[in-house]
């Protein structure tokens, strides 16, 4: 007990049917991810410094959605989001509707540094990055070629598809023409989660953070905001842990999920696997989500009700994991 | 089991010397929303129905946001004539209770939930729109999502055919002149200024929020609970600032056992995630409302952030806050009536 702890996702909801290159590609950013961790944790490194270090990365690399590779509104362009939280005195700060910073976790991080809110969204965000100096670049370079594709797919069936990464190829093996697809508010979503990405960690002072960061809902409308950048839905810090959330919006909306995992532990008194258990149980009805989570006392949890959950996780006695199924 | 309904029209420091005509004002319109409300409820109309009704009504009778002699600013926009016939009655205008951001524009976000279904609909960023919160009924239940902001949320209601009015109908002299103050002042606060005269501003820690936020919550006879809010935001605030109002589990939440609508300091209320706290503390920790609601207006929150309304399935009706005062009214059917200011 003690000592830090790390966990990483890289989305809940995974295509039964992905390709083994595909697998362990993505199992490799997460190794490099949780190392980059690690060693900012071994050089005494804060929580909140570690989450935003490693989900800079994690928005770098095209794979997972979240900064370049984000999935594409229905106009074709990319609207990102990302919170951030510190435990420690519980401050928070989000962006929403990010187009032209590199790094939206980055800035997510100033607007609870530097501005006297919590949460600043479209022009005003950008505005924002702008007086603070931070990367821009064009709308471009977030946009992907396989994205362009899962963007037209998601029109032709019409759908909000949930996992952009579904081959262009395997049409047979794509969730949009499933014979049975989930309903989201009614109108027919896929199976799979977007790969939306997010950190939690624990430092060795047991001071608790949590990062989330996505592009959101493939073919989704302009404006939409989902839970990433929402505190307490998708990610939320306290003093007892650190939560971050993937998976239906709605559902972790809905289910205030990262809020949820810290209420039970700290009304109930559920220790941190059994409060993520109780959650991801009771919490979701008929939604399908993961979530990561540490705890002040250097554990680290993590579940899903979906199928499969990209994921890592590292503890300071040693305990390392990298997964996607159950 | 009867219903219960509670509004709120904003907490904040209040000065106690607040002039008597504007006293009554308030408590006047406070008396109407709350007859609006009850009487939805009484007509067996949903509880959602009602929370988006009297919100929608509450933001047409400005005064219970507009902390100045209304005389001070008029306007003459012929839709509203006839609301509030006692402030037409004093000579008295009817105005649009909306607050500017630092470059001088406006800003409305708003947020409804069903208890029932824990359905919710969420817009922020809104620059048009007459009724925020009926957009947020729409987003829940046209669309596939569950928050639209910005352009996107303005695109949605123009395709909705909802009421929108050109954003300069917001922009009046009064709230010109607060933006000036709280720009000189340094500030970002939705703070109780009187400009004539000027007064010294109440300093608030850190000069956030206090005023400018609308909300209502209900519970039927079968138990159903629906929460709605409805804001400006602060005076002065940043383009693209999103407060707590929009933020399910911050601003506004309803479950099966209780409906929460906040107001007061935003970044607070969203950090302490107070209408989910309230929620989580009946649920996991057995609470009552009442207990509930006071652990989070006086332990969760600092003193002078933070005001509440709430109902919860067992009838309880609670109006908290831990400012100077907070505009509100509630009633039960079994004949408890309350109006209030500190």
């Amino acid at each position: 007990m003690g000592g830090w702890a790390i966990a990483v996702h890289g989305g809940a909801g995974v295509d039964p049917n992905l390709p083994a290159e595909r697998q362990e590609e993505a199992k490799h950013l997460l190794t490099r991810c949780l190392n980059i961790g690690i060693s900012a944790l071994r050089s005494s490194l804060p929580a909140i410094d570690v989450v935003e270090l490693v989900v800079r990365e994690l928005e770098s690399d095209p794979l997972f959605n979240s900064g370049r590779g984000s999935a594409l509104t229905a106009n074709g362009t990319v609207e990102m989001e990302a919170s951030i939280m510190d435990g420690d005195g519980r401050r928070c700060g989000a962006v929403s509707g990010i187009s032209t910073v590199k790094n939206p976790i980055s800035l997510a991080r100033l607007v609870m540094d530097k501005s006297p809110h919590s949460y600043l969204a479209f022009s005003g965000a950008e505005e924002f990055a702008k007086q603070q100096g931070v990367e821009m670049v064009d709308n471009d370079y977030f946009i992907t070629e396989d994205n362009v594709g899962m963007l037209k797919l998601a029109k032709e069936a019409n759908t909000i598809l949930y996992d952009y990464r579904i081959p262009i190829t395997g049409l047979e093996s794509c969730a949009a023409s499933v014979e049975s697809p989930i309903h989201m508010n009614g109108l027919p979503i896929s199976v799979y989660a977007p790969e939306t990405v997010g950190c939690v960690v624990v430092d060795g002072q047991g001071r608790c953070a949590a990062a989330t960061s996505t592009g959101g809902l493939m073919n989704k409308m302009t404006g939409r905001i989902g839970d990433s950048p929402l505190i307490g839905a998708g990610t939320y810090a306290g003093e007892l842990c650190g939560v971050s959330c993937t998976g239906e919006g709605e559902a972790i909306i809905r289910g205030t999920l990262a809020r949820d995992v810290a209420a039970v532990m700290e009304y109930k008194e559920l220790g941190l696997q059994d409060a993520v258990d109780y959650v991801i149980k009771k919490r979701l009805d008929k939604g399908f989500a993961g979530l990561i989570a540490v705890s002040n006392k250097g554990e680290v949890a993590y579940g899903f009700n979906c199928n499969g959950m990209f994921r890592g996780c590292a503890t300071e006695d040693g305990f390392m994991e990298v997964g996607i199924w159950e | 089991m009867g219903w219960g309904v509670a509004l709120h029209g904003g907490a904040g420091d209040i000065p106690r010397d607040l002039l008597p005509e504007l006293c009554q004002l308030r408590e006047a319109c406070l008396q109407r929303c709350l007859n609006i409300a009850i009487d939805g409820i009484s007509a067996h109309k949903s509880p959602l129905d009602v929370v988006e009704l009297v919100v929608c009504d509450c933001l047409l009778i400005h005064i219970l946001k507009s902390n100045v002699c209304p005389l001070y600013f008029t306007c003459s926009d012929p839709r509203f004539k006839g609301s509030c016939p006692q402030s037409e009655a004093s000579g008295f205008h009817v105005l649009l209770p909306v607050v500017l951001t630092n470059n001088g524009t406006v800003e409305m976000e708003a947020c409804i939930m069903d208890g029932s279904t824990k359905n919710r609909g969420a817009v922020s960023g809104l620059t048009t729109v007459v009724n925020a919160v009926s957009l947020t009924r729409l987003v829940m239940e046209k669309t596939a999502h569950i928050y639209l902001a910005f352009d996107g949320a303005e695109a949605f209601a123009r395709e909705q055919g909802v009421e929108t009015v050109d954003s300069s109908h917001f922009i009046t002299p009064h709230n010109i002149e607060r933006l000036k103050q709280a720009k000189a002042a340094h500030s970002v606060q939705v703070d109780y200024t009187q400009p004539l005269p000027i007064v010294d501003e109440p300093q608030v820690p850190n000069g956030d929020s206090q005023i400018g936020t609308v909300g209502c919550v209900a519970v039927d006879s079968s138990g159903n609970l629906a929460a709605a809010t409805s804001t400006a935001g602060l005076v002065n605030k940043m383009v693209g600032r999103i407060g707590d109002t929009p933020l399910v589990g911050a601003g506004t939440y309803a479950n099966k056992f209780c409906a929460v609508s906040c107001t007061g300091k935003g970044e607070t209320i969203l950090r302490a995630t107070v209408a989910r706290d309230v929620a989580a503390l009946i649920e996991y920790k057995g609470l009552t409302l009442k207990e509930a609601t006071d652990f989070v207006i006086k332990e969760s929150t600092p003193k002078g952030t933070t005001g509440l309304i709430a109902v919860s399935a067992a009838r309880e009706v609670v109006t908290p806050f831990n400012t100077t005062g907070m505009f509100r009214a509630c009633a039960t059917q079994d004949g408890k009536k309350e109006i209030g200011i500190w």
